[in-house]
């Protein structure tokens, strides 16, 4: 099952295109010292000093910042957070969904009643503007607490459609075996159950990706994040208040957005092949 | 019973997929007579839907007639162009669809849905004389005609499937095919559609095409029976015939009532194993690995259909010596 | 009716928990905010802290749950305190004054995006054999991958500074004034364009992928080969058929949507400096104006509560089993 489901996933085109992007982008992450002409905030070599503000020449492909900071090396580097905080936030926001879904939906009862009410609370609330008050109360600025307010903010999308998967598939026969050989419910959840909702994970989770980094660059962007670190969303913070665009300085705001975008549109290359792949009713037309 | 009013010649049908081609429907000749009830039976994947998708021109996109012909009054449906079948489809022959349930459009009233049809085939028809066409079809299914007004989820299940039926029935078409009409259906509402289909039939003399792969349902009903296996018809004659002396050993398994071979005997729940794959169909004979009476020569030669009298074939290498 | 007044029971009770969530969060976190509040409210008068104290819990000997409602109250008077940054004004005026643009810069565009979004939608997915369908639904799929704000800033650096089509920002031309009529009226369609296009654009790749999804669902229904068996022309099965059917799920997810579009346009003002909420949201962060922040939360919640609301309401009237309560 999950083997067939791979093998398609493979063999799709949309899901291929979206991988090869994405493992260009880790590549430049993990080899991006490699790659990288100069370090993110290096402002000089061999005692020369960078000009400011430079358009792109030779020595600075896409020019460099107000400060002389080589934004080609800073857009490399900054793959490296934006990448962090988009995968972990994903994995960890997949994670609650999955947990909160599952059980909830295969429990029943009291204990869903309960849980599908606050689920349905926290899809009703609108998470940015609640993610931007939570982000405005904290002192710390950083990586950590934009990974733990996303993802705190995010899973209840998720929990209510694996929820209702696991309710139609607790329905099915092979369940109902299972429950009266008298397996656990965990085992029950996560041999019987899991394996069958394989394709809805992939696609929460390349959901919550892109959602995470669009929401970590959002943050970022309006001063809610460490503003010393090199992500793509800082670039665009640093980029609008030195008024980067009424200066032209279109290499400065333009590549970051650009590459979140196209690492976007990677995951959604994939969440649309899983969709491809597991409804048949896509698939057969 | 009348002239023939369908002949299917040799019609192969199927589906284009990545793997390769399906034939759904292979090598297919029946004919049907004015007024008459043919049963089609077989298990699921065995081709019976195909062929009623092909004989009403509504294959989905990668749905291929392969080979043959379909022919209507002498007319060639396969060889028609989509206006021209569209002009006989439902006007000519109409079909009563699988899953009542889905069948009708839940945000539509199902008066409105009897009466888009008359008028999208009736020109001469106003809104009125639709209406009132609506309302007596509904009471010949026994529904009142209150019920035009109503939402399909508002309708029980057997209800539904009679709207259904007052449906196919609006255009007094000469065929209607049945695709597993009341397999969403309890036995008792079952008995009723049925039965209703059966007085219907007689009152207004249209041919019924019943597709199942519950034989129990066919035996009292049909005039002719055609058992399907793996795409092919491997038993066919007058239902009475094949009821009474079923000749493939398929048939009989489909009545529950395999003759043991060892002499003892003994309960088979159906038939065991799965139909074939069609993109990996076994040699010889089709049914051959799921058959009991198995023998060597049947994984190695394919049987031909073969008429064993006047109104029964059968496809089978030892129906001669068994009968 | 039932269905409606369990609706409404909901609606309240969501209000409620929003509420009290603005009322919890700031006791919940780490950095003391109150504290920050003390410093900045240094020399505010004594008269206009009340609201404040209740909410934040600033030197009070009261017991939380006092606080809790002194909070609720003031919230059903509707004093949300004083804005820090604006002061001596009420967080109330403050909000006022930027809510009509807001509502009206976000209200048309996203009542554009949804109509022409779904019915792209709706083509693509009934064409969704050909070459075309499937690139509109490519470059969709690419331009949601965008964060709004980046988008707003492109067209502002192509359509408003490179060659200057539109200004660079703000609602109205400086020098131009409410009672001015006419020329006013102009001035704040010229100045709505570009953000009201930001908005459009990239929430409608939303739209338009549900209702295809949807679309695609549908049209393997019965229902749909019925349709084309009883030889209805082709318009009526896609308008009455599938994409009646087909709306109802964009519908209902229409209040869920709307949280994301009101994030992305808060986004959007602050690119465009326009006076809205967003923008008032933007300079709030930026100066720790905590009772401006809560009340714009507030208000947000309220707003996307609101449409959801209404969005089942309108799949009551749309949909026949919703109506008998047949249908969650």
């Amino acid at each position: 099952m999950i083997k067939d489901m791979l093998k398609l996933f493979f063999i799709n085109k949309k899901a291929f295109a979206g991988l090869i992007i994405l493992s260009l982008f880790i590549l430049m992450a993990l080899f991006a010292p490699m790659i990288a002409p100069y370090g993110p905030k290096q402002n000089e070599n061999d005692g020369e000093k960078f000009p400011l503000m430079a358009s792109p020449s030779s020595e600075h492909i896409l020019g460099t910042t107000n400060a002389g900071y080589d934004l080609y090396s800073q857009l490399i580097y900054g793959s490296r957070v934006t990448l962090f905080v988009g995968i972990l936030t994903g994995l960890i926001t997949t994670f609650i969904s999955l947990s909160v879904g599952l059980f909830s939906g295969y429990l029943r009862g009291t204990v869903d009643d309960v849980i599908s009410f606050v689920n349905n609370v926290f899809l009703v609330i609108p998470s940015l503007p609640l993610v931007i008050v939570i982000a405005s109360y904290i002192p710390m600025r950083g990586v950590l607490p934009i990974i733990l307010v996303l993802a705190l903010t995010g899973w209840a999308w998720g929990s209510r459609v694996v929820r209702a998967q696991v309710l139609t598939i607790g329905e099915r026969e092979f369940i109902k075996v299972a429950e009266v050989m008298g397996e656990k419910t965990v085992i029950i959840v996560f041999r019987e159950i899991l394996p069958n909702i394989i394709s809805l994970v992939m696609a929460i989770f390349f959901t919550s990706t892109i959602a995470a980094i669009i929401g970590e660059a959002t943050l970022e962007f309006i001063g809610l994040g460490n503003i010393s670190t090199v992500t793509w969303g800082t670039m665009l913070f640093w980029a609008q208040n030195n008024a980067a665009l009424l200066l032209d300085a279109w290499w400065w705001f333009l590549p970051p957005g650009l590459f979140i975008g196209i690492l976007g549109t990677s995951f959604a290359l994939m969440n649309f092949a899983i969709d491809e792949i597991s409804n048949p009713k896509i698939r057969k037309r | 019973m009348g002239d023939i009013i369908l002949k299917l010649q040799n019609l192969e049908a199927g589906y284009i997929i990545k793997q390769g081609d399906i034939k759904a429907v292979d090598n297919v000749n029946f004919e049907l007579k004015r007024g008459e009830f043919l049963g089609i039976a077989g298990e699921s994947g065995c081709g019976k839907s195909t062929l009623a998708y092909t004989i009403m021109g509504l294959l989905e996109d990668n749905g291929r007639i392969f080979n043959g012909e379909i022919l209507y009054q002498d007319k060639d449906l396969t060889s028609m162009t989509e206006n021209e079948l569209k002009a006989i489809r439902w006007q000519n022959i109409s079909m009563v669809f699988q899953s009542a349930m889905n069948a009708l459009n839940p945000v539509m009233k199902i008066g409105n849905q009897l009466i888009d049809t008359i008028l999208s085939h009736k020109k001469d028809f106003t809104k009125r004389d639709a209406i009132n066409k609506s309302k007596e079809m509904l009471k010949l299914v026994d529904i009142t005609e209150d019920r035009m007004n109503a939402f399909p989820h508002q309708l029980s299940g057997g209800m539904k499937q009679r709207v259904m039926i007052a449906m196919a029935m609006i255009l007094e078409p000469d065929i209607i095919i049945m695709d597993e009409p009341t397999t969403a259906l309890d036995v008792v509402v079952q008995r009723t559609i049925i039965d209703k289909i059966s007085d219907l039939r007689k009152q207004f003399n249209f041919s019924v095409i019943f597709i199942t792969h519950d034989l129990s349902l066919l035996v009292e009903i049909s005039d002719k029976l055609i058992i399907m296996y793996s795409g092919q018809i491997i038993e066919s004659g007058l239902a009475n015939k094949v009821y009474n002396n079923p000749l493939h050993p398929y048939t009989k398994g489909l009545m529950n009532s395999f003759p043991s071979l060892t002499g003892k005997l003994q309960d088979f729940g159906g038939i065991p194993g799965k139909p074939p794959n069609f993109l990996k169909l076994p040699g010889g004979c089709r049914f051959h690995t799921r058959c009991p009476m198995k023998q060597d020569i049947c994984s190695k030669v394919a049987p031909p259909l073969q008429q064993i009298n006047n109104d029964h074939t059968a496809r089978c290498h030892f129906v001669k010596k068994g009968n | 009716m039932k269905y409606v007044l369990r609706k409404f029971f909901w609606f309240f009770f969501a209000l409620y928990i929003a509420v009290t969530i603005n009322f919890i969060l700031p006791r919940l976190m780490p950095g003391d905010p109150a504290s920050v509040l003390v410093n900045k409210l240094q020399g505010v008068e004594e008269g206009s802290m009340e609201a404040i104290r209740a909410a934040f819990g600033i030197d009070t000997d009261k017991s939380i749950l006092a606080q809790y409602g002194d909070y609720l109250i003031n919230i059903l008077k509707g004093d949300l305190g004083i804005s820090i940054s604006n002061y001596p004004y009420k967080v109330w005026d403050v909000l006022s004054k930027a809510l009509p643009w807001t509502i009206g810069l976000m209200g048309i565009a996203t009542l554009f995006s949804f109509i022409i979004g779904t019915f792209i939608g709706i083509v693509v997915a009934w064409k969704r054999k050909t070459k075309v369908a499937n690139s509109v639904l490519g470059i969709f799929l690419f331009i949601r991958s965008f964060p709004y704000f980046w988008l707003g800033l492109i067209l502002v650096y192509f359509f408003a500074f490179k060659k200057p089509l539109f200004p660079l920002g703000g609602a109205y031309s400086i020098g131009v004034f409410r009672g001015d009529g006419l020329p006013f009226i102009k001035s704040v369609i010229y100045h709505g364009i570009l953000p009201g296009l930001t908005i459009a654009i990239s929430s409608m790749g939303y739209w338009m992928l549900t209702i295809r999804n949807n679309m695609i669902n549908v049209l393997a229904e019965d229902y749909i080969i019925v349709a084309r068996a009883k030889g209805l022309p082709l318009t009526q099965i896609m308008n009455k058929y599938a994409a009646r059917n087909a709306i109802l799920p964009s519908v209902s997810g229409f209040a869920m949507a709307l949280g994301f579009i009101i994030g992305g346009s808060l986004l959007t003002e602050m690119v465009f400096s326009y006076p809205g909420i967003g923008f008032m949201l933007y300079q709030a962060v930026q100066q720790q104006d905590y009772p401006l922040i809560q009340a714009i939360f507030l208000f947000i919640a309220i707003a996307v509560m609101t449409a959801n609301f209404l969005s089942d309401i309108v799949i009551m009237l749309l949909d026949p089993r919703v109506r008998d309560g047949g249908k969650k």
